[in-house]
């Protein structure tokens, strides 16, 4: 009698159990929140660090965009780095972050001397009010930062 | 579904000129963030490289990522140094590109 009580209750924890791992499994593969998962995904700070070999230092990176974006999923920005873009002294690359978005990678750019202007327009998505920064990689190794906060009133993340 | 892409160049510039281009293409720039009407993920699908070339001299290019608005549209510079071409070629994650080309005289 006692046997089988115990076997029973065996059974059911471990159907509990399994229920339960299956849905934490289901819960992760359904969430789209990330494209990676969260632990890895490196934050804008650190990516910042990666494509600048370090801390980049401020100025010399302009960015342009609406104070108020009306539609987060396409937001005009303009990307303009100061420099003579001369063959031995230009902006190699420049990389563009979004630190609230879910991803904050959004484009890089790479330039040479005959680009004449370290220069890009375009359009990009953001989830909500946040920081647009770009970091100006030169020609010699030296890194620059701009960044500029933009307002979101219609998140573009697809949320 | 199609990619049009389209570009502006000006037909002619002087030597030393820095000119302006303007580049767009259609294609849905799909984030991957995005879930359908029943919940579930639309799959990603972008464009996440852009290369401009200069009578075959690659001059300027550039990498994308999910977070670059639908239909995307690029304006960036060049130094106009000789007559010739330029190619404008956009690759899709998943192999296909598209391309785009135009002339320029350089006096």
């Amino acid at each position: 009698m006692s046997v089988l009580k115990d076997t029973h209750l065996a059974l059911s924890r471990r159907r509990l159990l399994t229920a339960a791992g299956t849905g934490l499994v289901a819960a992760a593969g359904l969430s789209v929140v990330a494209a990676r998962p969260a632990a890895a995904a490196p934050t804008a700070a650190e990516q910042i660090t990666k494509v600048a070999g370090g801390t980049p230092k401020e100025g010399r990176v302009k960015i342009d965009g609406p104070e108020i974006a009306e539609n987060g999923n396409t937001v005009p920005v303009t990307i303009e780095v100061e420099s003579p873009m001369t063959a031995d002294n230009y902006v190699k690359s420049v990389y563009v972050f979004a630190d609230g978005n879910p991803a904050p990678d959004v484009a890089s750019f790479n330039f040479t001397p005959q680009s004449g202007k370290a220069y890009a327009k375009f359009r990009i998505r953001l989830a909500k009010t946040q920081n647009v920064k770009a970091v100006a990689v030169m020609s010699d190794g030296s890194s620059y930062i701009g960044s500029k906060e933009i307002k979101v009133t219609i998140g573009g993340c697809g949320g | 579904m199609s990619a049009k892409p389209r570009v502006r160049v000006p037909s002619t510039a002087k030597k030393g000129e820095v000119f302006e281009i303007k580049t767009v293409i259609s294609h849905t720039m799909e984030s991957g963030q995005r879930k359908a009407a029943d919940g579930s993920p639309i799959p990603r699908k972008i464009i996440d490289k852009f290369v401009c070339t200069y009578n075959g001299k690659e001059v300027m290019s550039s990498e994308w990522h999910g977070a670059v608005s639908a239909n995307p549209y690029l304006e960036f510079f060049c130094t106009a140094t000789e007559s010739g071409t330029l190619e404008f070629t956009w690759h899709d994650e998943g192999g296909e590109t598209f391309t785009a080309t135009a002339d320029i005289t350089v006096t």
